[in-house]
């Protein structure tokens, strides 16, 4: 329901060019959001056709945390590695974390989060639930959590757990 | 003054940008080039989309026109879909590399490499 629910308004905001929507155009948003829909339920048929994605109090704080502290996350890890573009002072290791993520959806958002935030860059992750992460400049070889992503753990469960 | 600000940001976003092309040039290995080349671009080039923002508002106050409405969304979904496959494609490329055998350079710590020996084997 997610799915078809997203694709048909992402659709439709792409074709929207002023005025209203020519009928065929919704006809083939539809058809495409109907095809991405059973795709997906065909690629994992675990998901129900439930309604939780949708809930508008967690798109507000997602997009919250997009313009809240992950931009703060972008622009100090910008500045960060600017610096150490310029002076060439790296000391990377690769560090191992444990957030104890249990679904698909946090795991993705924190790992994306650390790509694109301070000194951090997610390299993989095993079936366990633990991040392999390549740090540009390694204080503490087995770090903490909240070394490594600061208060991004706690965001990604209260989103998408 | 709209001027200004779109010249400011395409400013930020050309020195960012140069950043990340340095970046590569800098360090020693794929893992942290990686880091130069996704973190520095990626906050470059949204300077780049929040210009072309910039300049629609202004266009869309000053003209009246929708085309720059549909500009600005637009661009805002290209600003979204580059903050996520930026990331992701960061990710595919350092997970890649260290299954293909290449161990970052200077490293003081590699716990991946580790588990991988314990299974026996980059094969995981």
């Amino acid at each position: 329901m997610y799915v078809f629910v997203v694709s048909f308004l992402m659709y439709v905001l792409l074709v929207w060019s002023g005025g209203t929507i020519p009928a065929v155009e919704i006809g083939i948003g539809l058809f495409v959001a109907i095809v991405a829909a059973l795709l997906f339920r065909a690629w994992k048929p675990d998901r129900h056709w439930h309604l939780r994605g949708l809930n508008p109090i967690r798109w507000f704080w997602f997009l919250y945390y997009i313009f809240g502290p992950f931009a703060k996350g972008l622009l100090t890890a910008n500045i960060d590695v600017a610096k150490r573009v310029i002076t060439g002072e790296i000391r990377p290791g690769i560090v191992k974390v444990n957030p104890g993520l249990t679904n698909d959806l946090s795991k993705t958002l924190l790992a994306d989060s650390i790509t694109l935030t301070p000194g951090t860059l997610t390299v993989d992750i095993d079936d366990d639930g633990n991040y392999y992460v390549h740090w540009i400049y390694v204080t503490d070889e087995n770090p903490t959590g909240e070394d490594i992503y600061g208060p991004f753990g706690l965001w990604a469960r209260r989103l998408a757990e | 003054m709209a001027v200004l600000v779109v010249i400011l940001f395409v400013a930020i976003c050309l020195f960012f940008n140069l950043l990340g092309v340095v970046s590569l040039f800098r360090f020693p290995d794929v893992y942290t080039r990686l880091h130069g080349a996704t973190k520095c671009t990626t906050f470059g080039t949204l300077f780049a989309a929040f210009a072309v923002i910039a300049h629609s508002v202004a266009r869309y106050f000053a003209t009246g026109e929708v085309r720059f409405l549909v500009l600005i969304i637009h661009t805002l979904v290209a600003a979204g879909a580059l903050l996520v496959t930026n990331a992701t494609g960061a990710h595919a490329l350092a997970r890649a590399s260290h299954r293909s055998g290449i161990m970052p350079a200077q490293a003081v710590v590699d716990r991946l490499e580790e588990r991988e020996s314990e299974k026996g084997g980059a094969t995981a």
